[in-house]
This record gives C-alpha cells, sequence and structure tokens, in this order.
C-alpha cells in the first residue's frame, strides 16, 4: 500500500504544508535563533558579564574584544544588555500577545456562538473597552500600588513586578480587535451545514468551536496575531519611556532603543542594534504567521 | 416490518419578529404544523412539496437539529428523551442539498469521514482511520481522496463524501435533504444509484426529501405531500401516484413536464402559496383549490383513509 493511501491526521497534514512554506520555515528558525540569543545571556554571566556594571572610564566604547558590540553611555557591555533586554522583549511580546488573542478568541467565539443575550453583554463590554482612552487607563494602572493589592513589599518593588504588571497592562487592553474578529466569523460558521452534521452526530458547542470553527477562523486571527507582536514590542518601550513596565536598568530592546534617541548623533551604533533586533523579530513574527496560514489554509497555493 | 422512527402531531414554531416592548403583536411562523407520520425499517418515504411547504424542517425535526414546538417523535417505539437521542444520534444521519458547504474547507476527508466516530467517541484513531478508508471505496472514491481537502472535488464527489460520512456510524437511517438537486442530471443517477445499492446493502432507511417527482419514482416506498406545513396526503408510490386523492397532489403530477404530452389547460394549480406566517383558514389549499366549496373555508380537514391500503389524505373531498 502506497503512503497516499493510508490517512494521516490533521494536525501532521498540516505540519507538512507548513513545512513546505519556506519562508515560514526559515522564520521559525530565526526566531528560535533570537529566543537562544536572549537565553545565552545566562551563560555569559557565568563568564563574568554583568548587564548592570559600569564603567565611567569606558562610555561609548567601540567594539574591542572585551566588550564585542562596545558599550553605552554608562560604559555597560552592549552585548549582555541586549540579550537580557531580548528576555524581556521576547516575552512581553509573545507571552502578552497569547494572553490578550486567548481572551479574546474566548468572548468572540462564546459571544458569536451562543449569541443573544450573552453575546450582547461580551460585544457591549467589549465596546466599552474599545472606548477607554488608552494613555490614561495605563497612567492609572501604572500608578497602582502593589502592595495595597496583597503582594509582598519585596515582589511590589521588584523588576518582576514591573514585567507582570505590563503583560496584565497589554492583555487588559489588547484583545478587542481579535474578539471582534472572532465573533463575526463565528456567527457565519455556526451556521454552516457540516457545522449542523456535526450537531445532529451529537457534538456539543465546545467541539464544535474547537473542531469547526477554531480551524476556520485562523486566518483572520494569525493575522492580527502576527501584528500584535510587533506592536507590543514597541509599546512595551513607550509604558517604559512613561515610567512603568520594565523601568532601567533592567534593559529591554524598547527601553534601550528610547535611551539612544538622544545619542543617535553621537553613538548611532546603540539604536541600531536594538532596532536591527525588533525589526528582525517583527519580519519573522510575519512569515511565520503567512506559514501558518498556508498550513490551515488548505485552498492556499505557492 | 417494524417503525423505525414516528413523528406524532409535530408543530414546528417560530417566532418571526414582534412582541416585546414597541414590536407589536408577536408573529408566529408556522412551518409545520400537527404533522404524523413514521418510517419503517428499511423503507425510503419521501418528503414532497414546494419550497416553503416545510420539508426542510421536518428533516430537521428527524435528526435532531431542530425541537418541535409541540408533538413528539419516537425511536425503535420509545419517545425521545436523554438515553433514546444518544442512540439515535448514531443511527439517524443526515445528508445536505448543497455539497460545498457540507464539508469543512479546513479538515481533510478522512478527518470529515470519520468525524461521527470521534463525536460519539468510541473508536480510536487508528479504527477511525481504516473505517474512513473502507467508506471512501463504498461510496466509490479512490484511496488517495483520504488526505486531500474538500475543495479539490467536484460536486458529485463531495455528495459521495457527504454519503460516506453519514455511513460512518453504521446509521439505520439517513435523512437526505434534497441531495440531489445540488447536482448535474447526469450525476444525480449516479448519486442515486449509489444510494438505493447502499440501501440493500446496509438495510437502510431513508428520509428523502425533494420536490423532484421524478427522482421519488425511482427511488422510494412512500409519499408524503406536504402543502404549507400540513400533511396532506400521503400513500404507497405506485398507488399514489396512480390515484392522487387530493387537488394538491393531482395538480403537483400534472405540472410534471412529459414529452409527447400537452399540458391539459386548467389543472396547474394558480397563484402563489399563501404564507405561513398568515395561514387561511381552514384547509390551508382552499384560495388555490378547483374543488373549494364552503366547507374548506371554515372547517380544517383531517388526514382519513382513502380506502386504498395505507393511502390517507387530508381533504374532505377527497377521491
Amino acid at each position: 500500500m502506497s503512503r497516499t493511501e493510508v490517512a494521516v491526521s490533521p494536525g501532521r497534514l498540516r505540519w507538512r504544508r507548513f513545512l513546505r512554506h519556506r519562508a515560514g520555515v526559515s522564520s521559525l528558525a530565526v526566531l528560535a535563533a533570537l529566543i537562544l540569543f536572549a537565553l545565552s545571556a545566562f551563560v555569559m554571566r557565568r563568564f563574568g558579564f554583568d548587564p548592570d556594571a559600569t564603567d565611567l572610564f569606558a562610555r561609548f566604547d567601540p567594539p574591542s574584544r572585551l566588550h564585542w558590540l562596545g558599550t553605552d553611555e554608562a560604559g555597560r557591555d552592549e552585548l549582555i544588555r541586549l540579550m537580557v533586554g531580548g528576555q524581556m522583549s521576547l516575552l512581553v511580546g509573545l507571552l502578552a500577545t497569547c494572553i490578550g488573542g486567548v481572551v479574546g478568541l474566548i468572548i468572540g467565539v462564546c459571544a458569536g456562538y451562543f449569541g443573544g443575550r450573552l453575546d450582547a453583554v461580551l460585544m457591549r463590554f467589549t465596546d466599552g473597552m474599545i472606548a477607554l482612552p488608552l494613555l490614561p487607563l495605563l497612567i492609572v494602572l501604572g500608578a497602582v500600588d502593589l502592595t495595597k493589592l496583597g503582594f509582598s513589599r519585596e515582589f511590589a518593588h521588584s523588576g518582576a513586578a514591573g514585567f507582570w504588571r505590563i503583560i496584565v497592562i497589554i492583555a487588559i487592553v489588547d484583545w478587542t480587535a481579535i474578539a471582534r474578529l472572532v465573533r463575526a466569523a463565528t456567527i457565519a460558521i455556526k451556521e454552516r451545514d457540516f457545522v449542523r452534521a456535526a450537531r445532529a452526530s451529537g457534538a456539543g458547542p465546545a467541539y464544535v468551536m474547537v473542531s469547526h470553527v477554531l480551524p476556520n477562523v485562523a486566518t483572520p486571527i494569525i493575522v492580527a496575531f502576527t501584528l500584535t507582536v510587533g506592536r507590543v514590542i514597541l509599546f512595551e518601550s513607550v509604558l517604559s519611556f512613561l515610567g512603568f513596565g520594565i523601568v532601567p536598568p533592567t534593559p529591554s530592546w524598547g527601553n534601550m532603543l528610547n535611551n539612544a534617541q538622544e545619542l543617535v548623533t553621537s553613538a548611532p551604533a546603540l539604536a541600531i542594534y536594538p532596532g536591527l533586533l525588533i525589526f528582525v523579530t517583527v519580519i519573522a513574527v510575519n512569515f511565520l504567521g503567512d506559514g501558518l496560514q498556508h498550513a490551515f489554509d488548505p485552498r492556499s497555493e505557492r | 416490518m417494524s417503525e423505525l422512527v414516528a413523528l406524532d402531531a409535530v408543530s414546528v414554531h417560530f417566532p418571526a419578529g414582534g412582541g416585546g416592548w414597541f414590536g407589536g403583536p408577536k408573529r408566529v411562523l408556522r412551518a409545520a404544523e400537527r404533522v404524523t407520520f413514521s418510517i419503517e425499517r428499511g423503507e425510503t418515504l419521501a418528503l414532497v412539496g414546494e419550497s416553503g411547504s416545510g420539508k426542510s424542517t421536518l428533516g430537521n425535526v428527524v435528526a435532531g437539529l431542530q425541537v418541535p414546538t409541540e408533538g413528539t417523535m419516537r425511536f425503535h417505539n420509545r419517545p425521545m428523551d436523554k438515553d433514546t437521542w444518544k442512540a439515535a444520534r448514531r443511527a439517524i444521519q443526515i445528508v445536505f442539498q448543497d455539497p460545498f458547504g457540507a464539508l469543512d474547507p479546513r479538515m481533510p476527508v478522512s478527518a470529515i469521514i470519520a468525524e461521527p466516530l470521534l463525536i460519539q467517541g468510541s473508536t480510536s484513531a487508528a479504527g477511525r482511520r481504516e473505517r474512513a478508508a473502507d467508506l471512501i471505496e463504498q461510496v466509490g472514491l479512490p484511496r488517495d481522496a483520504l488526505n486531500r481537502y474538500p475543495h479539490e472535488f467536484s460536486g458529485g464527489q463531495r455528495q459521495r463524501i457527504a454519503i460516506a460520512r453519514a455511513l460512518a456510524p453504521r446509521p439505520e437511517l439517513i435523512v437526505a435533504d434534497e441531495p440531489l438537486s445540488a447536482l448535474d442530471v447526469s450525476i444525480q443517477s449516479q448519486v442515486l444509484n449509489l444510494m438505493k445499492e447502499l440501501q440493500e446493502q446496509h438495510g437502510l432507511s431513508y428520509l428523502f426529501i425533494s420536490h423532484d417527482l421524478a427522482v421519488v419514482n425511482h427511488l422510494v416506498d412512500r409519499v408524503a405531500v406536504l402543502y404549507l406545513g400540513r400533511l396532506v396526503e400521503i400513500g404507497g408510490r405506485e398507488d399514489l401516484f396512480a390515484h392522487p386523492s387530493h387537488p394538491y397532489t393531482q395538480a403537483l403530477l400534472n405540472s410534471v413536464p412529459r414529452i409527447g404530452h400537452k399540458r391539459a389547460r386548467g389543472q396547474t394549480i394558480k397563484g402563489e402559496m399563501p404564507s405561513p406566517l398568515n395561514p387561511p383558514p381552514g384547509c390551508v389549499f382552499h384560495p388555490r383549490c378547483p374543488k373549494a366549496a364552503d366547507i374548506c373555508r371554515t372547517e380544517v380537514p383531517a388526514l382519513l383513509p382513502t380506502g386504498r391500503g395505507g393511502h390517507d389524505a387530508a381533504c374532505h373531498f377527497r377521491e
């Protein structure tokens, strides 16, 4: 019996389609390399590189054997700062997008599938979120005193608190677009005959949502996700700039890029490194999204 | 023969706007009104009627996609409760009219065919794939169709895939909701023959919903004629075609175009079917009926035997 005559599971068929999408596969490799680059900070620390060690006699040093990418305005090693900053930026970008995306997905699918009063409540709530002015909201959320919410004093003043604060802020405001996209697509799909055939066989709402609705709304969701990742990485730098979220000296690509703005005439390299890394990340995520779309949509040919 | 599925005085009403604070009086669309029929094991019953006569609504009731507003359904002589439905969801499957909307475009064919087994959760993944491979051959498609997607197939091939899906859980009854009307004529006969073969092999029953009397004549054992959600006549195919008793059935049979016959004037039905939002009083057919008398405007005719075995009609002047 030849290979084509044996039924293959849908997941494996999708993986095969993804592997045939060259840009998608290389983007996956690039993203893996970026994550590896960020994680190698742990190894570099072993060899005595410290992202916070300042050396005011070695400000704006060019690349040397000691500092492979030179030093910044406080004489800190640029390479290790990029690695540590990468951990922050990638984690914030991917985690906040995923949390916001999952929230939007669940709200959108439930509103679209069940309709009626639940739909009305959820969508008016979404409208309300869209209507909130973003910046004042961020300032209020950023100013919340975590010790009053029952967190310990050490946690409230640690870098981890800033990190989680930023994730929560982004997750709160950034799910609305996905929720509306998913709701509209769900409404279009739930009355199709293939869904009715599944219901006639006894399929419940959970099965229909996971097996029919999600694969069919995958295309707009993936587009929204990939656009969001880049936006969130830059958004993080805006928040850091305002003093919320990840605050120097803890580096992130966003705040390194922001710092370098004032120095762009004297030390342009300091802007180029983080800018380039953000650029590569966003491009890679977008092409990865293309590859995933190709995997999920059997009609796309290339 | 024993009874497989029966509807007993089933009505389906849909709210059609109105009500609420400013909506004015509530309006109700009466898609089906006190319909009673049964399907025996191994038999094919046709539901025929114009568009809007409620045939698809009744098909949905039998397939468990529509809860009747009134009346009850029985399966193997048991009233439908939770346990009976569980068995019925395996034993009653549905095939739709539009072969393009009936298959999920994002699923490979093997997953589509095995889906009812996955939902009912009694078969392993390997067992499902094996069954899918089995079924794809039974409906006359090559095995390499399994890993392809619906958009790679023609309408007739898709309808075969939909039939394979319906066969997967070894059903006893397939509700076929106009399964041929979206297909080319040459493909229609192929699919029709396939359905006939499968019926003989598996002892299936069909509830065959159609408006094409020529197709009905090829496949079915009994015919039920619907008009505006009411069952107006039901009987064995040969008997009903030879001696239609209800004036609507007579007109319907007369409207079938035949080569070499000039259509007799005055025997076609005049006018349009009234709106199911506002059905006429008495016999719903009286505004278009050539035999209409005073009694038809006031009294609803009951479905009564015509005198020939198993042939009933709902007309004050049944023949």
